[in-house]
C-alpha cells in the first residue's frame, strides 16, 4: 500500500514538474521580459514531437523513427522548439505588443492542425507511441523506476532553476527588466530592446520545447489531444499563482496547480455519474478560469511574486508623497 | 475549380466580417486584442437557441417555417432579445473584470490575459449549461437554389447574407453620421483629449461592448442558423476575427467586413486547392503574411 501511495506520489511530482519546466520558460518570456505567449501548448507539442520523431524505433507508417538517445531527442526538442520561437518572434516583436500575443494564439492553432493532418510525420489523431522512457531498464519495479524518474526531473527542474537565476542576476537579465518596466528608457541608455526580447522570447520557447520532450519520454506516448489551449492556460495559471517574475514562484505554483488540477480531477471521476462527467470537466475549466481571473484582479502579484528592487521600491515610492 | 466556393466563401467571410467590426472596434478604443471576443459569437448562438426553443415550446404556432426560410418567427423574434443579452453580458463582463483592471491602470497586456481567462471560463461554462453535442435552430432541411453562373445557395444563406449588408452598413452609418460614432471615432484616437472637450469616455466605452457584442450576436447566429451551434464555435472563429480585423486596419469598420469578406473566400478557396482539414490556417498564413509586409493592415493608420 504505501509503496503504490510512494510510486504514486513520484508519478505526481514527475508531472508537476514537466510543468514547472514550462513554467519557467514561460516565465523567461511573461515575467521577466513581459511578452505574452499564448501559444504555449504549441511549443510543448513542438518539442514532445520533435524528441519522439527522433528517439522512438523505426516505423512503417511513418517518416521517422531514428532511434536516438534521449539526450539527443531532447536537445532536439529544444532546438526545434527555439527555433519556431524565433520565427514568430522576429516576425512579431518589433509591433504592437498584442501582435505577438495573437500570432502566438495562431501559432497554436496551426501546430495543432499539422499535428492532426501531417499524419507521415505525427501519426496523426492516434499520435506516436513507443517513445522511449528514461530508466526503462527499471519498469518492472514502479517503485525504483518512479524515483529514478522523479530524480531525474528534480536534477533538470534544480538545474535549469540556477541557470535562470544566474541569467536574471546577470546584466542580460537586468536590461530584460528594464526593457519591460520602460522601454524608452532602456533604448536611450542605448540597448537594443527588440534583440533582447527576441533572445529571451526563443530561451523560454525551447525550455518549453525541452519540458515538451521530458513530458512526453516519461508517459511513453503522445497525441494530439495533450496539446489543447486549455494546457496553454494551466500553465498560465501555474505562473499566475505561484508569482510572475519569481522563479521558484513558477515552480511553486506549478506543483500547486496541477495539484489543485489533479485532486479536482479525481474528486470529478470518484463523484459524478459517468453520463456527467464531460460537464463535470468544463465546470473545473470555468473555475479554474474565473480563479485566474479573480487573482489578477485581487493578487497580481501571486503568492510568491517578484523579489525585484524596483518592484520593490516602486508601490512605496508611488505611496510616499500621499502619506507624508 | 467549381465556382460554389465563391458563394461559400462570402457567406463564411460575412459572418468572419461582422465579428471582426467588433474586435476592431474593441482593439482601437479600448486598446486591447479582446480574446473573449469569440465566445460573445457563441453566447449570442446559444441565447437565441434558449429563446427560441422556449418560445417555440409555448407556441408551436412561432415554430411554422416562414417562407422559403427553415425557421419560424420564433428566431427573428430570439434573435431581438438575443442581441439585446448579448450586450448587456458584455457590459456585465466589463464591469465585473475589464473595467476594474482598467481603473486601476495596469498594463495593457493584462487585460488581454484577464480576457484569455475569461474566454476559458465562458466557453467552459457553456460546454457546462448546453454539452458539447451541437444543436441547431431548426431541424428542416433546405434546398438550394440556382442563382446563374453555377452558383447555388439556400433562402438561408440569402437572407445571411442581406442581414450581415444591412448591419454593416447601419453600424458605418452609426460610425460616420451619429454623435455617439464621432466620439468613439474621437476616443480612439486620444482618450484623454477626448475626455478634455467634453466626449464621456464611460458611455463611449459602454457603447462599444455593447456593438461589439450585439454583432458578435449577430454573427454567431448566423453561423448556428448555417452550420451548427457548438460552444466552441466562437473560439474557432477567433484566428479568422483576428486576421480579418489586422488585415482590414485596426479601428477600420469598412476594412474588417472586406478583410473578413477576403478571408473567408480564402477559406473557401483553400478547401477546394489544398483540402478541407487545412482550412483552419488559412488565416494564419494571412495574419504572417499581413504582418510581414503591412503590419497596419488595408485601411490602418500607422502605428
Amino acid at each position: 500500500m504505501s509503496v503504490d501511495l510512494i510510486a504514486y506520489g513520484a508519478f505526481f511530482l514527475t508531472m508537476a514538474l514537466t510543468y514547472a519546466i514550462i513554467c519557467l520558460g514561460l516565465n523567461v518570456q511573461w515575467g521577466q521580459t513581459g511578452m505574452f505567449n499564448v501559444g504555449v501548448a504549441a511549443f510543448v507539442a513542438i518539442g514532445a514531437y520533435a524528441s519522439a520523431l527522433l528517439t522512438t524505433p523505426d516505423a512503417a507508417e511513418r517518416i521517422g523513427g531514428f532511434g536516438l538517445p534521449i539526450m539527443v531527442g531532447w536537445a532536439g526538442a529544444a532546438l526545434a522548439a527555439g527555433l519556431v520561437a524565433w520565427l514568430v518572434g522576429a516576425l512579431t516583436i518589433r509591433l504592437r505588443s498584442d501582435y505577438l500575443a495573437i500570432a502566438t494564439f495562431g501559432v497554436a492553432v496551426t501546430v495543432q492542425l499539422c499535428v492532426l493532418n501531417l499524419q507521415s510525420i505525427t501519426g496523426g489523431a492516434f499520435g506516436i507511441g513507443f517513445i522511449p522512457r528514461p530508466f526503462s531498464g527499471l519498469a518492472a519495479k514502479p517503485l525504483e523506476f518512479g524515483l529514478a524518474n522523479v530524480a531525474l526531473m528534480i536534477a533538470v527542474v534544480a538545474g535549469l532553476y540556477f541557470a535562470l537565476e544566474h541569467l536574471a542576476k546577470s546584466p542580460w537579465g537586468r536590461v530584460l527588466r528594464a526593457i519591460r518596466e520602460d522601454e524608452v528608457a532602456a533604448q536611450a541608455l542605448g540597448k537594443r530592446a527588440v534583440r533582447f526580447r527576441l533572445q529571451a522570447f526563443v530561451i523560454g520557447g525551447a525550455i518549453m520545447g525541452l519540458a515538451g520532450a521530458a513530458q512526453g519520454h516519461f508517459i511513453g506516448f503522445i497525441a494530439p489531444d495533450n496539446y489543447m489551449p486549455v494546457l496553454t492556460f494551466q500553465v498560465w495559471a501555474m505562473l499566475i499563482v505561484g508569482g510572475s517574475g519569481n522563479n521558484r514562484g513558477a515552480i511553486l505554483g506549478a506543483v500547486l496547480v496541477w495539484g489543485i488540477w489533479a485532486l479536482s480531477a479525481a474528486a470529478v471521476s470518484a463523484l459524478v455519474p459517468p453520463e456527467q462527467q464531460a460537464r463535470a470537466a468544463s465546470l473545473q475549466i470555468v473555475l479554474i478560469g474565473v480563479g485566474l481571473c479573480m487573482i489578477l484582479l485581487l493578487r497580481p502579484r501571486g503568492i510568491l511574486g517578484e523579489v525585484s528592487v524596483l518592484s520593490r521600491l516602486r508601490p512605496k515610492l508611488k505611496k510616499l508623497p500621499s502619506k507624508e | 475549380m467549381n465556382p460554389q466556393f465563391v458563394m461559400d466563401g462570402l457567406i463564411a467571410g460575412a459572418m468572419i466580417g461582422l465579428g471582426a467590426i467588433g474586435v476592431t472596434l474593441t482593439y482601437s478604443i479600448l486598446r486591447f486584442a479582446n480574446f473573449a471576443h469569440g465566445e460573445f459569437l457563441s453566447w449570442g448562438a446559444y441565447i437565441a437557441l434558449a429563446i427560441s426553443g422556449a418560445l417555440g415550446f409555448a407556441w408551436t404556432a412561432l415554430k411554422v417555417p416562414v417562407g422559403p426560410f427553415s425557421f419560424g418567427w420564433s428566431l427573428p423574434i430570439a434573435a431581438v432579445i438575443a442581441i439585446l443579452l448579448s450586450g448587456l453580458l458584455a457590459l456585465a463582463v466589463d464591469a465585473v473584470l475589464f473595467g476594474r483592471l482598467r481603473a486601476r491602470g495596469g498594463a495593457v497586456i493584462i487585460l488581454v490575459m484577464a480576457s484569455f481567462g475569461a474566454s476559458l471560463a465562458l466557453r467552459s461554462l457553456l460546454e457546462f449549461i448546453f454539452t458539447s453535442k451541437p444543436a441547431y435552430y431548426t431541424k428542416a432541411l433546405q434546398i438550394a437554389v440556382p442563382l446563374g453562373g453555377g452558383l447555388r445557395a439556400t433562402p438561408d444563406q440569402l437572407l445571411s447574407l442581406g442581414v450581415a449588408a444591412v448591419t454593416v452598413v447601419t453600424i458605418h452609418l452609426i460610425m460616420t453620421r451619429t454623435g455617439i460614432g464621432r466620439a468613439m471615432r474621437a476616443v480612439s484616437e486620444n482618450p484623454a483629449l477626448a475626455g478634455l472637450v467634453g466626449v464621456d469616455v464611460r458611455r463611449v466605452i459602454r457603447a462599444v461592448w455593447f456593438m461589439g457584442a450585439a454583432l458578435a450576436c449577430v454573427a454567431g447566429m448566423m453561423t448556428g442558423l448555417l452550420v451548427q451551434i457548438r460552444p466552441y464555435l466562437g473560439h474557432d472563429l477567433l484566428l479568422p476575427l483576428f486576421a480579418a480585423a489586422i488585415l482590414g486596419g485596426i479601428g477600420s469598420v469598412p476594412g474588417a467586413m472586406l478583410a473578413g469578406l477576403i478571408v473567408g473566400l480564402s477559406e473557401a478557396a483553400a478547401v477546394q486547392l489544398i483540402g478541407a482539414e487545412w482550412r483552419a490556417a488559412i488565416s494564419f498564413v494571412i495574419l504572417v503574411a499581413v504582418l510581414l509586409v503591412r503590419p497596419r493592415g488595408l485601411f490602418g493608420r500607422a502605428a
